[in-house]
């Protein structure tokens, strides 16, 4: 039943991919990176109102276990809720870039209309759930997603990530507890990026690995490189058939690197000499590029066309996104509630004197 | 859908016999308060098979005061769920369930417990229609208040702990028509409901009605005057409203009290507490939870907002003390609010 087998190595290209498949991977690794340079730039014009996230490095981490699901425009795909760092997965599920740009930037037409800020936006229909800052939840909530195709006797697969921080919390512990003694099809991944803001990894756990874990909570569980996206795909495929089968949760245990601070502010003061220089050695992307180079995949002219294509969809998205107005002040009213016209003492709408209450 | 429905379906074609307790209304039997939950909760889950129940030991037990006795074998494994010990877990899993389309009933074994889902239920369930995540249609219900001897973590009404949320509704009946006619509401609600039941009501002889035998709702937002009076306000709820009842009683001839029964405290039915104060010009705030945050002082506030200059009397609470419940039974009775409490205030206010 609990098996922790580990795969590192790196395997040839899997022969189920195309080409065509191949570079689409590619395409999304170069347009997350495109697009977080762009959200770069917009932070120090200040343009970006909150807080800056990046996943440069982590980008292999998002699009290989994305590509790994089956995904739908029409809410019958399986569903994902993703973490801070997860915006590669985001776009491959279906969220557009000028989307996740007006969410930065608190445009009045951002999907959230300027409540929320970065990827904590949701589409059903696309099969992503948004994520709140509160670490953990989003397991227990994704145990639920995945009970309802139980319930519906649906072959759908949920999917949420949670970095080594996360799994610290107490949601983490029992929404994936709750999956794994229903055998419900739910795959965690734990996104090790080795530091939660300033706290690294041996603060959080005593437990040599996440993947450690998974025998614990008597369910299937892989680790692999996550800077090879090839590997993260494969790994997280093998996850997914299994919850997908019937044979309950799952546990991928992603191994990476986080190369930018928490948010855009910190300055990483806790990172020792020379670690961050030895991980851009493994970028993700890089490593992807020469593969596809050797394995006679795409030429570098093809990538090349891909990844000034990826930036030209950014650059548009961008130029849009600064068109977008900021919402009118009282956009924050209504919504709280299914029908909230009613009794809900807004205060400005309050007359001050009584004779008129 | 589809595949739900036609298990729904199925099994009960199978001839899983709606059994003898939830069939008192129907065949003309009054009903207790915890009855008439029941039933709701019954009638619901035939009704619409996208509605399902989970919480702790509420399956094969049928839960610990046998809420839902007899579910596990009429409607299945896959809409009864007995869960892990994981009022976060399940609380969260019901918020995903109902993303997907679902219509999920939370038992918490005691509302006590509820502090431990305090985390998905503030942050992610009450935003999620607001911050563009959708409507989360849900019910979370459990047993409430003191009184039984429980001591502090069996005893408690954590009302006042998701009052200050903006996105959570709360309801909390004192009669079993409206218990089951709440209930049945919260459950067609499209917004999250934390569902109140004071267990001391449960099984209380006194509270055994015959309810209509026909599916009616009663609609949450909206209080009730529980009796009419022209001296004083009592606005209170749940067991309070039957303490003020006798209180009531004890002053019949003297001073002339009007109940006033929240049922639901959020959204609060400011309307009826200030047309209430506009005929009596006294108000008395009376709730079973403890003093300090009660929802005494939002209700005083709302009653000086709008109705300031109709009154003749400061407004007053009786309410319990701002202690943890305790266990013994001399320690439980002072610390809960008295009917001679209640009796004092209104004699005080009348006098004024």
């Amino acid at each position: 039943m609990a098996e922790a087998a580990r795969s590192t190595a790196d395997e040839p290209v899997p022969s189920d991919l195309s080409a065509a498949q191949l570079e689409e991977m590619y395409r999304y690794m170069r347009l997350t990176r495109e697009l977080e340079q762009a959200l770069v730039n917009l932070y120090r014009q200040n343009k970006v109102v909150g807080g800056l996230y990046r996943s440069l490095g982590q980008e292999g981490c998002a699009v290989g276990t994305a590509y790994a699901l089956r995904r739908r425009t029409d809410g019958t795909g399986d569903v994902i809720s993703p973490a801070i760092r997860n915006l590669g997965a985001l776009l491959l599920m279906g969220a557009r870039p000028v989307d996740v740009l007006r969410q930065y930037m608190a445009r009045a037409d951002s999907p959230t209309r300027g409540r929320e800020q970065n990827v904590h936006f949701s589409d059903r229909d696309r099969g992503f759930i948004g994520l709140i800052s509160h670490l953990g939840v989003m397991v227990e909530v994704m145990a639920g997603v995945a009970l309802s195709f139980r319930i519906r006797g649906e072959d759908r697969v949920g999917l949420v990530y949670i970095g080594d921080g996360g799994t610290s919390t107490g949601g983490f512990h029992e929404g994936f507890n709750f999956a794994a003694a229903r055998r419900l099809p739910l795959v965690l991944v734990v996104e090790n990026n080795q530091y939660a803001y300033s706290t690294p990894v041996a603060r959080q756990t005593a437990a040599e690995s996440f993947v450690a874990k998974a025998p614990g909570y008597g369910v299937w569980g892989e680790q692999c490189d996550g800077n090879d996206v090839l590997a993260v795909y494969e790994t997280t495929r093998r996850a997914v058939a299994h919850a997908r089968a019937g044979e309950g949760a799952a546990l991928v245990e992603l191994m990476t690197y986080r190369r930018k601070g928490h948010a855009e502010h910190d300055a990483q003061g806790y990172v020792p000499d020379g670690e961050i220089e030895l991980w851009e050695k493994r970028d993700p992307v890089d490593r992807f590029h020469q593969r596809l180079l050797d394995a006679g995949v795409a030429t570098g002219a093809r990538l090349d066309a891909i990844a000034a294509e990826a930036r030209a969809v950014v650059d548009e998205a961008r130029e849009s996104a600064e068109a977008s107005p900021l919402p009118e002040p009282d956009g924050v009213l209504g919504g709280v509630f299914a029908d909230d016209s009613g009794r809900a003492p807004w205060t400005r709408r309050t007359p001050l004197d009584p004779h008129q209450a | 859908m589809r595949h739900l429905a036609t298990t729904t379906t199925k099994r009960n074609g199978r001839g899983v016999e709606k059994p003898e307790h939830v069939r008192n209304t129907e065949e003309g039997r009054p009903v207790t308060f915890l009855e008439a939950i029941r039933e709701a909760l019954w009638e619901e889950m035939e009704r619409d098979p996208t509605v399902f129940v989970l919480g702790e030991d509420i399956g094969v037990y049928g839960g610990a005061f046998k809420m839902t006795d007899g579910f596990l074998a009429a409607f299945g494994e896959e809409r009864v769920i007995d869960t892990p010990i994981s009022e976060a877990g399940f609380t969260g899993a019901a918020a995903g369930a109902a993303h997907m389309g679902l219509r999920p009933v939370v038992e918490m074994q005691f509302m006590d417990f509820v502090s431990c889902a305090y985390e998905p239920l503030t942050n992610y369930i009450a935003t999620s229609r607001w911050r563009g995540a959708g409507p989360l249609p849900m019910v979370v219900r459990g047993p409430v208040g003191g009184g039984v001897r429980g001591g502090p973590f069996h005893s408690q009404n954590p009302e006042m702990a998701f009052f200050h949320t903006p996105g959570l509704k709360i309801v909390y009946p004192s009669t079993a028509r409206d218990a089951k006619g709440l209930l049945k509401a919260a459950i067609r609600d499209d917004d999250p409901v934390l569902f109140f039941e004071h267990k001391k009501l449960y099984r209380a002889p006194a509270l055994r009605e015959q309810l209509p035998n026909e599916d009616y709702t009663v609609p949450i937002g909206e209080a009730r005057v529980h009796r009419e009076g022209r001296d004083v306000t009592i606005a209170t709820y749940g067991m309070m409203v039957h303490e003020s009842q006798r209180a009531a009683d004890e002053l019949a001839g003297e001073v002339d009290v009007e109940i006033l029964d929240l049922r639901t405290l959020a959204p609060l039915d400011e309307a009826a507490i200030v047309e209430s104060v506009k005929k009596t010009s006294r108000l008395l705030v009376v709730h079973e939870d403890t003093r300090t945050g009660g929802i005494a002082g939002e209700i005083a506030m709302r009653a000086s907002e709008k109705a300031f200059e109709w009154l003749d009397a400061p407004i007053l609470r009786v309410t319990a003390i701002d202690s943890p419940v305790p266990y013994s039974p001399p320690l439980e009775d002072y610390f809960l609010p008295q009917v001679n409490d209640i009796v004092a205030a209104c004699r005080y206010l009348a006098s004024y």
